[in-house]
């Protein structure tokens, strides 16, 4: 007996390469599923000034490593330095050296970043560091304030929020302590006596349009089994303003051998693009398998871009016919009629389409009564089509319908075989026939026109491959589908009464 | 809403959809390699003559264009013939010719053919003119066929026909198709023909319809529908049911028609049978062809067996 089991399986597999594609695109290689998606992407300009000793020097710059944001590219402008830019798991700096170095001198690092698409987990803390005891008075006050939180609050979250209250009050041990500490290391020291990882970092605000910024001074806590950035001059936990870690279990932000006076500033833009180029570029660069077009060349790409669109007007073609049970002339000639409607513009297409076929139909029952054989009854027809499209589009430029003019993208050889189906159809079963199927054609024309020239379509269609494998799948399924049509159910409604 | 039937309501009532019919049926049953025994005239009738399947009589076969004029030689000896392309369909390129005389050719029309016009006919036909996508084909000529009486006054211009759908070698189902004057001489139900149910074990008429709706009388000559016995019934069960073995094709459809002299004989067999047939005998096939599809398929069954299988179990 015919067994379902490996339809069934194979349909599946189809489902499961689909949606593995598109989950794989667009979590892992960020293509957003919008097409006009924007990402905000912020250029870092690092700007280190020191004056020279007059002897070599080795200015060295600590990178970021914050696995928040993703690196999108990074240059050096700094005139006849040798630069080395350092990257391994534990750190990450730029290097300038020279051999002899005299007056005032600037360097440059720029790097443009944005927010990682899926960021990784960094590993948990390690148990807290070690308490390193402050002199008295100020470690018994800290203890008192810390009881005091404590007291006050019923888990880790809590204890922060009360730390982070006592640290902006009038509290008389508080002011002590920040009469020697500052706010940040107050806190870190805090937290680091109540056993709750925590440490002091540096980073940059990123804000578009900033010039001449320093890092700011920033605690990084490991708070409910996350590491969150605290920023204790605002408060709170950071979330209105996106952060940098610029530095972080490096003692020092930058060091230059052989200088003195050395001072930084940073500068930052914002911008905005498109999330699709962004996440092609990567791709690109990072030379992953990948399942885009986008490293064919241009032309190429837009061939694509078109036939990519068919899979979905033979979605419906197949939906209209299986489900609903349209009729319409030739199986995918719609499909072609839709393709040259996105050339044309809707309104355009309908129109041209039924100008040519209704003239065509006229020339070609005169060519009937000539008695011809199919082939060169077929050949005449396309010359006719031809005729006629050349026509309209002399007509339309001499009276100036510009729009009129896109009728040239009509298939002619499709238009031909159209005519002359209809026209047959029209010869054995009547004008009410022609109306039937090509209306039908038409209609199924215009929905499959309005599936493929949507930008949301067009644009899963083209960067999420796996779409297609999701679209056959449907069709085999529709392939097995044994129930009515919609169209049935009226044609054998009386068959339902009495 | 309204107009539209509840689907378990036809499933229920056993009713077959286009989509089941060509999935679970046709896709199913029918071997694509058998096609041509179907759809290529010629074949059908070779077949046909070996397993002594009735059909009309072939007068001779015009393969080349050189042989063209060699027609009248074979046509002198007959008055009335037919002439028709061997794969053809719907009904194209079928020339009909009463009888001849020294006026020329007459068409069931009353008009006059001339012998030019019959050779232009021919080489259309072998030229592929009325065939599927154009391809190169031959002329069929058979002889006429004589209508039986019994008809009369039952169809405007057109032959009525009567057909069957064979399912695995058993006749399942039987309607008569009746032209009118808004089908034009076609046999077309939803061109406007009238679609006959007959019962198959008596060869009676059931119930008779017209663009699905109920008539009891012809729309065109006022004769009454249900008065209709088809004569030789049981021997049309038998030609029909032969069909099987003589195409291959598990799910059939046969068009018989009655001649006076003949008797039934098969015009025509046809692999994708459309669905109409249910509604001019008011019930669906599902529940006939899954009775058969259920059946004990060890011993292949002889016509006769299958003919009483099915005059005893299809009778309503
Ligand atoms: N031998 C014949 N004698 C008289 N009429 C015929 C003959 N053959 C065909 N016809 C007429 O032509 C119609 C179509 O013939 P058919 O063989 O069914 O061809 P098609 O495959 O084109 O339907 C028949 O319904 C009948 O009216
Ligand atoms: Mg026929």
């Amino acid at each position: 007996m015919y067994s379902r089991a490996p339809f069934i399986f194979f349909v599946l597999i189809l489902v499961l390469i689909g949606l593995g594609s598109i989950y794989y695109r667009h979590v892992e290689m960020g293509v957003p599923l919008t097409a006009g998606e924007q990402i905000e992407i912020w250029q870092i300009e690092a700007q280190l000034e020191f004056t020279g000793n007059d002897a070599a020097v080795n200015a060295k710059l600590t990178l970021p490593t914050d696995i928040n944001y993703t690196l999108l590219d990074e240059t050096t402008a700094s005139p006849a330095y040798g630069v080395h830019v350092l990257r391994d798991e534990l750190k990450a700096e730029v290097i300038w050296s020279k051999r002899r170095v005299q007056g005032k001198q600037t360097l440059y690092y720029k790097a443009s970043y944005k927010k990682a698409v899926n960021p990784g987990t960094e590993p948990a803390a390690q148990g807290s560091p070690e308490l390193e005891v402050w002199p008295e008075p100020y470690q018994g006050s800290a203890q008192i304030l810390l009881d005091d939180a404590f007291n006050k609050s019923g888990n880790q979250a809590t204890l922060v929020l009360q730390l982070l209250d006592l640290l902006n009050s009038d509290h008389q041990h508080m002011a002590m302590l920040l009469s020697k500490y500052s706010k940040s290391e107050v806190l870190v020291q805090l937290m680091t006596m109540a056993e709750m990882p925590a440490m002091l970092v540096r980073g940059l605000v990123l804000e578009g349009g900033r010039r001449n910024q320093q890092l700011i001074p920033l605690i990084k806590a490991f708070i409910n089994d996350a590491w969150q950035i605290i920023n204790v001059d605002s408060a709170t936990t950071l979330n209105d303003l996106p952060i940098l870690v610029w530095q972080q279990d490096s003692p020092s932000l930058f060091d230059v051998e052989g200088g003195r006076n050395s001072k930084i500033f940073f500068s930052i833009s914002k911008s905005s693009q498109s999330g699709l180029l962004e996440a092609n570029r990567l791709i690109n660069r990072d030379d992953v398998i990948d399942f885009g077009l986008y490293h064919l060349p241009i032309d190429q790409q837009n061939l694509f871009r078109g036939i990519l669109l068919l899979p979905i007007g033979a979605l419906v073609v197949v939906f209209l016919r299986v489900i609903i049970g349209l009729k319409c002339s030739g199986t995918f000639m719609p499909i072609l009629i839709a393709t040259s409607f996105i050339q044309t513009e809707l309104v355009n297409g309908v129109i041209g389409f039924l100008l040519i076929v209704s003239i065509g139909l006229v020339i070609r029952s005169y060519l009937s009564h000539l008695n011809l054989l199919l082939v060169s009854r077929i050949s005449a027809v396309v010359i006719v089509v031809i005729g006629i499209i050349i026509l309209f589009t002399v007509l339309a430029f001499r009276l100036g319908l510009t729009e009129a003019l896109t009728i040239s993208f009509f298939p002619m050889i499709i238009m031909a075989w159209t005519i002359e189906r209809m026209s047959i159809l029209w010869e054995e079963e009547g004008g009410k026939e022609v109306l039937i199927q090509g209306g039908g054609s038409l209609i199924v024309a215009v929905i499959a026109y309005l599936m493929m020239d949507n930008v949301l379509i067009r644009h899963w269609a083209f960067n999420f491959l796996g779409v297609h494998c999701l679209i056959m799948a449907v069709i085999l399924l529709m392939g097995q589908y044994t129930g009515y049509r919609l169209l049935e159910l009226r044609r054998f409604k009386p068959m339902a009464e009495d | 809403m309204r107009n539209l039937a509840n689907p378990f309501t036809l499933r229920e009532r056993g009713i077959m959809g286009m989509n089941q019919r060509n999935f679970s049926y046709i896709g199913r049953y029918n071997d694509r390699a058998l096609y041509p025994n179907v759809d290529d005239k010629l074949k059908t009738k070779t077949l046909a003559l070996e397993y002594g399947i009735a059909v009309p009589d072939l007068i001779g076969v015009i393969r080349y264009q050189h042989q063209v004029t060699h027609v009248f030689d074979i046509l002198a000896k007959h008055n009335g013939f037919c002439i028709k392309p061997a794969k053809g369909s719907g009904g194209k390129g079928i020339l009909v010719i009463l009888h001849s005389d020294a006026n020329g050719y007459q068409k069931p029309s009353g008009d006059y053919v001339p012998k030019d016009e019959i050779i232009r006919h021919i080489s259309n036909i072998l030229a592929g003119l009325f065939s599927l996508g154009g391809t190169a084909d031959v002329a069929v000529i058979e002889a006429l066929i004589e209508f039986d009486p019994i008809f009369d006054g039952l169809s405007h211009e057109g032959v009525p026909d009567i057909r069957l759908i064979v399912f695995q070698g058993y006749p399942m189902m039987a309607m008569l198709r009746l032209s009118t004057h808004a089908s034009d001489g076609k046999a077309n139900l939803h061109q406007g023909a009238v679609g006959v149910g007959i019962d198959i074990a008596t060869g009676k008429a059931k119930r008779a319809v017209q663009y699905d709706q109920p008539i009891t009388t012809h729309p065109d000559t006022g004769k009454k529908l249900a008065d209709i016995q088809i004569s030789d019934w049981q021997q049309l069960l038998y030609l029909s049911a032969g069909c099987f073995e003589m195409s291959g094709l598990a799910y059939l459809g046969a068009d018989i028609v009655l001649d006076k002299q003949k008797g039934p004989l098969v015009l025509e067999l046809n692999a994708r049978p459309g669905l109409a047939i249910q509604i001019a005998n008011g019930i669906g096939m599902l529940p006939r062809l899954k009775a058969i599809e259920a059946m004990d398929r060890r011993r292949t069954k002889s016509i006769a067996e299958r003919v009483d299988y099915a005059i005893k179990n299809f009778n309503n």
